[in-house]
């Protein structure tokens, strides 16, 4: 079994929705323009995982194997469907930009992968862990591409955060360069594309210098040490 | 064989469908008045940016004419015509007409039309134009769009109502020549369905004074 602190590196960083799943993509390149529409759609996706992840979980022993699928795509659907009626109610500006991409939530495979693989052999404690840090994750994963592309192609940042958190963030925006008139290819679809790909590069090279690291700490482990003593 | 294990599995699938749906409507029911709420201010600021509400009395969002025209207002469904009055006298018609021939699909305008045919101003609602080519048609993003306020049919005529390109009067963007065109083309449709239904559209008042 693992530990906890193992459920939350994997979540983060070992098996990370966007980065090593490469799941729910579609959301994923297509809200990234700023940081505020992809912390939007990182929230509701954390909102959706934690509670499907607890629901399943809680109702992991009374649910017969055959009608389990049905069952989950049920509880995700709900929690989305609700989750989407809020957001228009309190976050009605923020609900407009993300527009059609929160029912799409639905459809993330990485909820459903989360519900069977995890949540309906663990109990509600661990699951809930494992949806908070499976959607941390891929939260992060919105957040640093949306900061990206919003720098490199508007040459802003938190630029619209009064959608989320009202009036008094309209001064947040940070403006890098004046007059800077933007690159598009950041801001188009193929901007998405390019730099999830640089990211997930980013991620194995980090991980080879990890791994490449650990050698050369165990090589003076015996014979170099004996040898000084 | 015994068909107890699929009944009982059909009964649990009921009962979560059943509470399933109880919860989503609960939802529904609890936020329909906030978000109709949220509807009406987002399109109250669209419209009071058009016409300031010291133009008019009445209330505008009720006095609504739903009119059909797919050839002038771009769109097969019925849209909507605000009617500003002011002592139950037509002051303006904010239209809701369609550009159907956008980059990206339709892009939703708001056009106020004074009651001599000028316009008062346009907006545009909804749109999925290019970012940062197309969309400055929104006037968040550049003053373009206030180029409209108080043209008429007549003014430019009618050969100058296209963009630049077209040997019209009204700018293109740089790199984007079919969303301006669009958005010309849809308000020049809707100053002519203006014109030609000027009569129908503030009719069924609910009052007019007989003597100003």
């Amino acid at each position: 079994m693992n530990s906890l602190k193992n459920i939350v590196r994997d979540g983060l960083w070992t098996n990370n929705v966007g980065l090593v799943q490469v799941l729910g993509i579609c959301p994923l390149l297509a809200v990234t323009g700023t940081f505020v529409n992809g912390l939007g759609l990182g929230l509701a996706t954390l909102i959706t995982l934690v509670a499907s992840n607890v629901t399943v979980s809680m109702i992991r022993k009374l649910v017969r194997p055959e009608v389990r699928i049905p069952v989950f795509v049920l509880v995700i659907a709900s929690i989305v469907t609700i989750i989407e009626l809020s957001m228009s109610a309190w976050f009605y500006e923020l609900y407009k930009v993300l527009g059609i991409f929160i029912p799409l939530i639905v459809t993330n495979c990485s909820i459903i992968g989360r519900a069977e693989a995890f949540a309906s052999k663990n109990t509600v404690g661990r699951s809930f862990v494992d949806g908070f840090s499976m959607g941390l994750g891929f939260l992060l994963v919105l957040v640093t591409l949306g900061s990206l592309r919003e720098i490199i192609g508007h040459g802003t940042l938190f630029s619209h955060a009064h959608l989320m958190f009202g009036d008094a963030a309209r001064s947040m925006t940070i403006h890098f360069v004046s007059g800077y008139h933007g690159f598009l290819l950041a801001v188009l679809p193929p901007g998405a594309f390019i730099g999830l790909g640089l990211l997930i590069a980013m991620k194995n090279v980090i991980d080879k210098r990890k791994e490449a690291r650990s050698e050369v700490v165990q090589v003076p482990g015996d014979p170099a040490v004996q040898a000084a003593h | 064989m015994t068909y107890r294990p699929v009944f009982i599995s059909a009964i649990f699938l009921l009962v979560f469908a059943v509470i399933g749906t109880g919860l989503v409507a609960f939802t529904f029911d609890s936020t329909a008045e906030r978000i109709a709420e949220n509807q009406r201010r987002a399109l109250l600021k669209n419209l009071n940016e058009l016409l300031p509400s010291s133009r008019y009395d009445n209330d505008i969002f009720s006095d609504i004419l739903m009119v059909h025209n797919s050839e002038l207002l771009g769109t097969n469904e019925p849209v909507p015509v605000y009617r500003a009055r002011k002592n139950g006298w037509p002051i303006a018609a904010v239209l809701a007409p369609v550009a159907p021939d956008g980059y990206n699909g339709n892009i939703r305008l708001l056009v106020a039309i004074n009651l001599d045919g000028t316009l008062a101003g346009v907006r545009v609602i909804k749109h999925r134009e290019t970012p940062g080519l197309g969309d400055g048609i929104e006037a968040s993003r550049s003053d373009w769009i206030l180029g409209f306020n108080g043209k008429s049919l007549s003014n430019p005529s009618k050969e100058g109502w296209g963009v630049k390109r077209d040997g019209g009067r009204f700018d293109q963007f740089t790199g984007a020549t079919i969303t301006p065109r669009a958005v010309v083309k849809a308000v020049h449709k809707a100053l002519l369905y203006f014109k030609r239904n000027k009569q129908h559209l503030f009719e069924r008042a609910p009052k007019i004074p007989t003597t100003p």
